[in-house]
């Protein structure tokens, strides 16, 4: 994925990827010396770190990633920011596995912000940056969790071996409690923790084998280590800190992207009871207050005068327009070649064509973009569901004139991301920093972004065209020539080194080519240049390269007299993951019978691949009185070993919903370059009575490390329901959101 | 302005605008952070309290239209419903990121309080003021079919 090359990246020559090197040759040059841990972990002075002698024989086992405390606590150390997609369950699942803990001793908290200990090893294998995305969490922890829990273990039966003199071969683990048969003891792992902090941390363990696995991939009940909180009001989001003289602040944005701060009057706004100042930041003038009521309150007493000159002044209708004519017109980057589309679609009998037209699309998290921050002299402190630390660490210090590493960031649970939390400027988190520099850190300062500030505010998933010619020779051979439009999400950012030869990597992925056997494919990508800021948005890429992708293959499923599921499978003979989870969710979904001949009932299918997990899905809808119903989904996923089936079920089920959300209801539109929606009556998104009733999910067996889930059960689900609804009706639908044919009058 | 309000049981005196919304004075002034900003326009069900019992969202209820009624917040739920909700909540592993979840528990609190055995139509049509972007709607209502059968019987009609 686009993430390695990072590297490109962090050696820009910014003072703050100095200290990460500097850090990184520190951890390569002390490798194997013993005092490695100590030196990593956080908050530990020399000396009396775990392997140091002296260290108090009751002191807890603390390690990077695992904590055993004396009263018998067993905590992981989570670098992954927990927005819904159960890396605190997950995470804890692998340590438990390879510690032999009892799942009820097991506890989650947030990492602190720190590489290259707690970098992503998917985003760089040098770890230099840490943050959560591109459902990577798991995959990047997988071995790194299995090396610590089975570390501790070690350590914890060397100490019983050397505390009841017998050969840490015959010591047994189970369910949290270390013992010697033949001996007749046994302790738990907390009574043993600070003998075990006392041992050398052994350079090699053993991993259990996968046969012996009582929590990985075993679909049993084990709870979701966050669902008590979430259930009781008693789970803390940024929204939520409280801290003593901590004053609230909304920030007044410029009302076109690209716009800036001409003039601002504070007069009023500041006569506002409860008003304790207005400041200029980079983004905008922020109002800050007492509480939420009158900070919103005194912005809306802020007069603002803004300059225009730079600003994105086009509606969205104007921009898909000039899509369609970069569409025709010469410019546009190869992406990929293979035998010749000119020629195989000039010959062809019959073309199927498609223009492909994709919206903007807020994220939405429930929980509004929130940060809270501590500014002192030496330190700047950051509260706030963190996606993308070391960035954010990057900007944050930027803002406030400090280094990196003396950002502080406490990262809580996020009320959901999608995405939105990890941006390259770090805005809501860049925002707060300036806003306390700008009122001299005499107070901490919250930032709230209403919801009209979130779906007002950018950082859409791309608006897109995509304009294909597909074909089927007399010989079943495909032609597929596909444009496509759309802006960069890198380009321009500070992450934009990662692109690779011009092209940003996400902007096509998922396209036909790499995920079936075609013969003669021409795919091309024209960046689009707007001033409407756009980033990653639950799958990216594929959210707009699988609609299209499974719509034109259905089609031409359709044009060459065959079943779709049948069609696809002749050609998926170089993608076997993907023809497995075809043929489960076919199998699941009764394809093979025949399907209820109701008057507006259709079922569709469609599979994709994204971040390295493959899925397909069977959507059975009714359309009637020109209204739609999903009602059955059949989900198929093979995402290597599914650490917890659960919640790889949820997952789905959950990337399934917002996947629909997009394709019935979303939508950002623009005019003359003010968004037009503000809040959720304007940008609909799905609510209860639209979520399917049944949703079946299967896993396909595995042996392979695990893949992610957070964003694959996305892709698929448009396709699916657009197929569906072109077997109930015979509207061929190119565009979303959806929009239903009026039903024809009898 | 001085206000007596009466949140979970307890009396608390505020001196807030009369027209500040519930939900701010309640998180703001009583830090009682369970009920959750989502839209500040009641479309989406994040602030969720109960008025009197009452399904209410308190971010277009001023907290003058609040005083003197009984308001109970997430913190404060305690009917046998509400715990029949929760312990559904967690038995079934409902939440993923979970800032709904105080308002989806409020309004199905509510709902089962009012309707012990609700139909599926029943439980779309109470429940569709509250949104969830993670789309844990598949739990919620077995969840809540869960709670109803779980409510403690209501005493016979007959000897």
């Amino acid at each position: 994925m686009y993430f390695r090359h990072i590297d490109a990246v962090v050696t820009g020559g910014a003072a703050s990827a100095e200290l990460t090197r500097r850090q990184f040759l520190q951890l390569t040059t002390l490798a194997g010396s013993g005092l490695t841990l100590a030196i990593l972990l956080p908050g530990c002075a020399p000396g009396t770190g775990t392997g140091a002698k002296g260290a108090a024989a009751t002191g807890p086992l603390a390690m990077p990633f695992v904590r055993i405390s004396p009263d018998n606590i067993v905590t992981v150390i989570c670098k992954h920011v927990e927005g819904g997609q159960g890396v605190w369950t997950g995470l804890p699942a692998i340590v438990a596995e390879e510690l032999d803990a009892s799942w009820g001793q097991m506890r989650v908290e947030n990492a602190p912000a720190q590489v290259p200990l707690y970098g992503n090893t998917a985003f760089d294998p040098r770890g230099t940056m840490q943050g959560t995305g591109g459902s990577s969490s798991l995959a990047n922890s997988w071995m790194q969790l299995r090396q610590a829990g089975a570390t501790a273990r070690a350590m914890l039966v060397a100490a019983a071996a050397q505390t009841w003199k017998v050969p840490a071969g015959e010591i047994t683990v189970s369910e949290g409690v270390v013992a010697h048969a033949g001996a007749r003891q046994q302790a738990t792992f907390g009574q043993l923790a600070g003998a075990a902090a006392q041992q050398p941390v052994p350079k090699e363990v053993t991993l259990k084998d996968p046969g012996a696995f009582k929590f990985i991939g075993v679909d049993r009940k084990f709870p979701r280590l966050d669902s008590r909180a979430k259930s009781t009001g008693a789970q803390q989001f940024a929204i939520d800190v409280i801290l003593p003289g901590m004053m609230t602040a909304v920030v007044l944005r410029p009302p076109r992207f690209g716009g800036k701060v001409s003039s601002f009057d504070a007069t009023q706004a500041k006569a506002v009871p409860g008003v304790v100042d207005v400041v200029q930041i980079p983004r905008g003038v922020a109002v800050v207050a007492q509480d939420m009521y009158s900070a919103k309150k005194g912005r809306e007493a802020l007069r603002v005068t803004w300059d225009e000159t730079a600003a994105e002044k086009r509606g969205s209708a104007a921009i898909m327009k000039e899509y369609k004519a970069l569409a025709r017109g010469p410019e546009a980057l190869t992406i990929s070649s293979h035998g010749d589309a000119e020629a195989a679609l000039a010959h062809a009998a019959h073309t199927v064509e498609g223009e492909f037209e994709f919206p903007y699309l807020a994220h939405a998290p429930m929980e509004p973009l929130t940060a809270v921050c501590r500014l002192g002299p030496e330190q700047c402190e950051i509260w706030a569901g963190c996606q993308f630390q070391t960035i954010d660490q990057m900007n944050a210090a930027a803002q406030v004139g400090l280094q990196p590493a003396q950002v502080i960031i406490h990262t809580l649970a996020a009320g959901g991301t999608f995405g939105r939390r990890a941006n390259p400027e770090s805005d809501y988190i860049a925002e707060v920093a300036s806003i306390a520099k700008a009122t001299g850190g005499k107070y901490p300062v919250r930032l709230i972004w209403t919801r009209e500030d979130d779906i007002t505010g950018g950082k859409y998933r791309p608006l897109n065209l995509h304009r294909i010619s597909a074909a089927i020779g007399k010989d079943g051979t495909i032609a597929y020539r596909q444009r496509v439009v759309g802006q960069s999400i890198l380009a321009g950012t500070a992450l934009a080194a990662m692109m690779q030869n011009g092209v940003d990597p996400s902007a096509v992925e998922g396209n036909a080519p790499e995920q079936y056997d075609l013969e003669n494919t021409h795919l091309s990508w024209t960046p689009g240049k707007v001033g409407v800021p756009v980033l990653w948005w639950r799958s990216v890429g594929h959210t707009h390269m699988a609609f299209s992708k499974e719509v034109m293959i259905d089609e031409l499923a359709q044009a060459a007299g065959e079943d779709p599921v049948a069609f696809r499978l002749a050609r998926l003979g170089k993608h076997p993951r993907h023809a497995a989870v075809l043929k489960l969710a076919a199998d699941k979904a009764g394809w093979d019978q025949p399907f209820a001949r109701q008057p507006g009932r259709g079922r569709g299918v469609a599979v994709h691949e994204s971040f390295g997990t493959v899925v397909a899905q069977i959507a059975e809808v009714t359309v009637a009185g020109g209204k739609l119903t999903v009602d059955r989904v059949v989900c198929a996923v093979d995402c290597g070993i599914a650490v917890t089936p659960d919640v790889v079920r949820a997952q789905m089920q959950s990337g399934i919903g917002y996947g629909l959300s997009a394709a019935l209801h979303g939508k950002i539109t623009l005019t003359d370059g003010h968004v037009d929606q503000t809040n959720f009556h304007q940008y609909q998104v799905l609510r209860i009575n639209e979520m399917p009733r049944l949703i079946e999910v299967y896993i396909v067996p595995s042996t392979n490390p695990p893949s992610g889930v957070g964003e694959p059960g996305t892709p698929p689900i448009a396709p699916a329901v657009a197929n569906a609804i072109r077997a109930a009706t015979g509207q061929r639908l190119r565009s979303l959101p959806f929009e239903l044919s009026a039903p024809r009058k009898a | 302005m001085a206000i007596s309000l009466t949140v979970n049981g307890e009396a608390r005196d505020l001196d807030v605008a009369p027209d500040m919304p519930l939900l701010w004075a309640l998180r703001d002034h009583l830090q009682l952070t369970g009920t959750k900003f989502g839209c500040g326009m009641a479309l989406c069900g994040a602030c969720t309290v109960h008025l009197d019992g009452q399904a209410t969202r308190s971010c277009v209820t001023p907290v003058a239209a609040a005083a003197g009624r009984q308001i109970t917040t997430i913190e404060g739920l305690a009917t046998p419903a509400g715990r029949a909700v929760q312990s559904a909540w967690i038995g079934l592993d409902v939440p993923q990121c979970g800032y709904c979840q105080s308002g989806q528990i409020m309004s199905a609190a509510a709902l089962l309080a009012g309707n012990p055995k609700p139909s599926d139509a029943q439980i779309d049509a109470a429940m569709s003021g509250n949104i969830c972007r993670c789309a844990t709607y598949a739990r919620i209502r077995s969840a809540i079919h869960q709670a109803s059968e779980n409510l403690p019987a209501a005493a016979p009609a007959h000897g």
